[in-house]
Protein backbone atom coordinates (compact mmCIF):
# COMPACT_ATOMS: atom_id res chain seq x y z
CA UNK A 1 0.00 0.00 0.00
CA UNK A 2 2.54 2.15 0.64
CA UNK A 3 4.73 1.41 -2.23
CA UNK A 4 1.44 2.52 -4.41
CA UNK A 5 1.40 5.99 -2.54
CA UNK A 6 4.67 6.51 -3.61
CA UNK A 7 4.81 5.37 -7.01
CA UNK A 8 1.75 7.78 -7.53
CA UNK A 9 3.29 10.57 -5.68
CA UNK A 10 6.90 9.97 -7.60
CA UNK A 11 4.61 9.82 -10.63
CA UNK A 12 3.40 12.79 -10.44
CA UNK A 13 6.65 14.86 -9.58
CA UNK A 14 8.22 13.14 -12.55
CA UNK A 15 5.40 14.33 -15.12
CA UNK A 16 5.75 17.62 -13.83
CA UNK A 17 9.75 18.09 -14.28
CA UNK A 18 8.84 16.39 -17.80
CA UNK A 19 6.12 19.16 -18.83
CA UNK A 20 8.34 22.05 -17.86
CA UNK A 21 11.14 20.37 -19.61
CA UNK A 22 8.67 20.47 -23.01
CA UNK A 23 7.54 23.73 -22.17
CA UNK A 24 11.23 25.09 -21.93
CA UNK A 25 11.84 23.20 -25.16
CA UNK A 26 9.00 24.43 -27.25
CA UNK A 27 7.47 27.88 -25.63
CA UNK A 28 8.03 30.74 -28.33
CA UNK A 29 9.59 32.92 -26.13
CA UNK A 30 12.03 34.13 -23.19
CA UNK A 31 9.63 35.08 -20.96
CA UNK A 32 7.05 32.26 -21.48
CA UNK A 33 9.73 30.13 -20.48
CA UNK A 34 10.87 31.38 -17.37
CA UNK A 35 7.48 31.20 -16.45
CA UNK A 36 7.08 27.44 -17.18
CA UNK A 37 10.48 26.18 -15.82
CA UNK A 38 9.61 28.29 -12.17
CA UNK A 39 5.99 26.93 -11.74
CA UNK A 40 6.16 23.13 -12.82
CA UNK A 41 9.65 22.54 -11.72
CA UNK A 42 9.30 23.64 -8.40
CA UNK A 43 6.15 21.56 -7.76
CA UNK A 44 7.54 18.47 -9.14
CA UNK A 45 10.88 18.76 -7.13
CA UNK A 46 8.30 19.05 -3.68
CA UNK A 47 6.68 15.87 -5.33
CA UNK A 48 9.80 13.92 -5.60
CA UNK A 49 10.81 14.58 -2.39
CA UNK A 50 7.62 13.91 -0.18
CA UNK A 51 8.02 11.01 -1.77
CA UNK A 52 11.60 10.60 -1.01
CA UNK A 53 10.68 11.57 2.67
CA UNK A 54 7.72 9.87 3.14
CA UNK A 55 9.87 6.25 1.88
CA UNK A 56 12.59 6.49 4.70
CA UNK A 57 9.97 7.78 7.24
CA UNK A 58 12.44 9.36 9.57
CA UNK A 59 12.25 12.94 11.27
CA UNK A 60 16.15 13.96 10.27
CA UNK A 61 14.82 13.27 6.76
CA UNK A 62 12.20 14.37 6.80
CA UNK A 63 13.35 17.88 8.33
CA UNK A 64 15.97 17.70 5.82
CA UNK A 65 13.26 17.14 2.97
CA UNK A 66 11.25 20.39 4.79
CA UNK A 67 14.02 22.12 3.92
CA UNK A 68 15.20 21.66 0.62
CA UNK A 69 10.97 22.32 -0.36
CA UNK A 70 11.00 25.41 1.90
CA UNK A 71 14.09 27.01 0.13
CA UNK A 72 13.51 25.57 -3.17
CA UNK A 73 9.57 27.69 -2.99
CA UNK A 74 11.55 30.97 -1.57
CA UNK A 75 13.96 31.53 -3.96
CA UNK A 76 12.57 30.00 -7.57
CA UNK A 77 10.16 32.78 -7.63
CA UNK A 78 12.86 35.54 -6.60
CA UNK A 79 15.58 33.63 -9.20
CA UNK A 80 13.11 33.89 -11.82
CA UNK A 81 12.09 37.80 -11.23
CA UNK A 82 15.56 38.97 -11.18
CA UNK A 83 16.88 36.90 -14.41
CA UNK A 84 13.52 37.82 -16.33
CA UNK A 85 14.37 41.61 -14.77
CA UNK A 86 17.42 41.86 -15.74
CA UNK A 87 16.59 40.39 -19.35
CA UNK A 88 13.91 42.90 -19.72
CA UNK A 89 16.42 45.38 -19.14
CA UNK A 90 18.88 43.91 -21.77
CA UNK A 91 15.95 44.02 -24.45
CA UNK A 92 15.21 40.97 -25.00
CA UNK A 93 12.79 40.45 -27.73
CA UNK A 94 9.24 39.60 -27.29
CA UNK A 95 6.79 36.66 -29.24
CA UNK A 96 5.00 38.17 -32.02
CA UNK A 97 2.16 37.12 -30.35
CA UNK A 98 2.04 39.36 -27.40
CA UNK A 99 -0.58 41.35 -26.95
CA UNK A 100 0.62 44.04 -24.25
CA UNK A 101 3.39 45.06 -22.46
CA UNK A 102 2.55 46.72 -19.17
CA UNK A 103 6.61 47.77 -18.41
CA UNK A 104 7.11 49.40 -21.24
CA UNK A 105 8.22 52.78 -20.23
CA UNK A 106 8.72 52.11 -17.08
CA UNK A 107 12.03 51.16 -15.94
CA UNK A 108 14.17 54.36 -15.67
CA UNK A 109 17.17 53.80 -18.53
CA UNK A 110 19.75 54.95 -16.19
CA UNK A 111 18.49 53.89 -12.32
CA UNK A 112 16.80 51.16 -13.04
CA UNK A 113 14.00 52.24 -10.73
CA UNK A 114 10.46 51.36 -11.69
CA UNK A 115 8.06 53.68 -12.06
CA UNK A 116 4.09 53.06 -11.24
CA UNK A 117 2.62 55.76 -13.34
CA UNK A 118 0.53 56.76 -10.35
CA UNK A 119 3.31 59.51 -8.92
CA UNK A 120 2.10 63.14 -7.74
CA UNK A 121 4.18 66.19 -7.46
CA UNK A 122 5.33 65.10 -3.55
CA UNK A 123 6.73 61.96 -4.30
CA UNK A 124 7.96 62.59 -8.04
CA UNK A 125 11.49 63.43 -6.99
CA UNK A 126 11.70 59.77 -4.78
CA UNK A 127 10.98 57.88 -7.46
CA UNK A 128 15.08 57.06 -7.95
CA UNK A 129 16.39 57.00 -4.44
CA UNK A 130 15.06 53.11 -4.35
CA UNK A 131 18.03 50.51 -3.30
CA UNK A 132 19.34 51.09 -6.83
CA UNK A 133 20.24 54.74 -6.18
CA UNK A 134 23.15 53.35 -3.56
CA UNK A 135 24.24 51.21 -5.91
CA UNK A 136 25.17 54.13 -8.94
CA UNK A 137 26.50 56.08 -6.60
CA UNK A 138 29.63 53.44 -6.41
CA UNK A 139 30.15 53.96 -10.00
CA UNK B 1 5.98 -4.01 -10.19
CA UNK B 2 7.87 -3.04 -7.17
CA UNK B 3 8.86 0.41 -6.12
CA UNK B 4 12.38 -0.50 -6.70
CA UNK B 5 11.27 -1.48 -10.59
CA UNK B 6 9.14 1.81 -10.63
CA UNK B 7 11.58 4.02 -10.22
CA UNK B 8 14.38 2.44 -12.39
CA UNK B 9 12.48 1.68 -15.09
CA UNK B 10 9.75 4.60 -15.38
CA UNK B 11 11.14 7.73 -13.12
CA UNK B 12 14.77 7.79 -14.19
CA UNK B 13 14.22 7.45 -17.85
CA UNK B 14 11.54 10.62 -17.80
CA UNK B 15 13.91 12.49 -15.98
CA UNK B 16 17.12 11.91 -18.30
CA UNK B 17 15.02 12.99 -20.70
CA UNK B 18 14.30 15.82 -19.63
CA UNK B 19 17.45 16.76 -19.12
CA UNK B 20 17.78 15.79 -22.51
CA UNK B 21 15.56 18.41 -23.67
CA UNK B 22 16.62 20.91 -21.18
CA UNK B 23 20.29 20.24 -22.59
CA UNK B 24 19.10 21.11 -26.30
CA UNK B 25 17.64 24.53 -25.03
CA UNK B 26 20.85 24.83 -22.89
CA UNK B 27 22.84 24.33 -26.41
CA UNK B 28 20.84 26.00 -28.73
CA UNK B 29 19.03 28.87 -26.61
CA UNK B 30 18.88 32.40 -28.54
CA UNK B 31 20.23 34.91 -24.95
CA UNK B 32 22.27 34.21 -22.32
CA UNK B 33 18.70 34.40 -19.88
CA UNK B 34 17.59 31.21 -21.96
CA UNK B 35 20.72 29.52 -20.67
CA UNK B 36 20.54 30.61 -17.15
CA UNK B 37 17.44 29.34 -16.58
CA UNK B 38 18.28 26.13 -18.68
CA UNK B 39 21.71 25.76 -16.02
CA UNK B 40 18.63 26.62 -13.22
CA UNK B 41 16.49 23.88 -14.27
CA UNK B 42 19.73 21.16 -14.76
CA UNK B 43 20.61 21.64 -11.23
CA UNK B 44 16.79 21.25 -10.71
CA UNK B 45 16.15 18.02 -12.16
CA UNK B 46 19.50 16.99 -10.58
CA UNK B 47 18.31 17.38 -7.15
CA UNK B 48 14.96 15.37 -7.83
CA UNK B 49 17.25 12.81 -9.35
CA UNK B 50 19.68 12.62 -6.81
CA UNK B 51 16.02 12.21 -4.34
CA UNK B 52 15.24 9.13 -6.46
CA UNK B 53 18.63 7.73 -6.17
CA UNK B 54 18.67 7.93 -3.06
CA UNK B 55 15.52 6.21 -2.62
CA UNK B 56 16.71 3.44 -5.07
CA UNK B 57 20.15 2.52 -3.52
CA UNK B 58 18.54 3.76 0.48
CA UNK B 59 21.08 5.93 1.29
CA UNK B 60 19.60 9.29 3.04
CA UNK B 61 22.67 11.07 3.21
CA UNK B 62 22.79 12.14 -0.45
CA UNK B 63 20.29 14.01 0.62
CA UNK B 64 22.70 16.56 2.03
CA UNK B 65 23.92 17.03 -1.57
CA UNK B 66 20.54 18.47 -2.72
CA UNK B 67 20.12 20.62 -0.58
CA UNK B 68 23.88 21.98 -1.40
CA UNK B 69 23.14 21.62 -5.01
CA UNK B 70 19.58 23.86 -4.63
CA UNK B 71 21.86 26.47 -2.57
CA UNK B 72 24.36 27.30 -5.33
CA UNK B 73 21.46 27.53 -8.15
CA UNK B 74 19.88 29.93 -6.55
CA UNK B 75 23.57 31.71 -6.09
CA UNK B 76 24.28 30.91 -9.95
CA UNK B 77 20.83 32.72 -10.85
CA UNK B 78 21.48 35.62 -8.94
CA UNK B 79 25.05 36.46 -9.79
CA UNK B 80 24.34 35.96 -13.31
CA UNK B 81 21.15 38.59 -13.73
CA UNK B 82 23.50 41.10 -11.14
CA UNK B 83 26.11 40.78 -13.81
CA UNK B 84 23.51 40.73 -16.87
CA UNK B 85 21.96 43.98 -15.32
CA UNK B 86 25.72 45.32 -15.05
CA UNK B 87 25.99 45.11 -18.55
CA UNK B 88 24.31 47.19 -20.41
CA UNK B 89 24.58 50.37 -17.99
CA UNK B 90 28.38 51.09 -18.36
Amino acid sequence: MKDIILMIISGLGALFIFLAAVGLLRMPDYYLRVSVTTKAATLGIGLVLVAASLYFNDFSITSRVVAIIVFMFLTAPVGAHMISRASYINDTPMWDGSVVDDLKGQYDPKTHALKSGFETSENADDAGKGHFKSEDSED
Amino acid sequence: MSLYDFLYIIILPVLIISVIMVFIRFVKGPGVGDRVISLDLLITIGIAIIAVYSVISDQPTFLDIALILALIAFLGTIAYSYYLEKKKRS
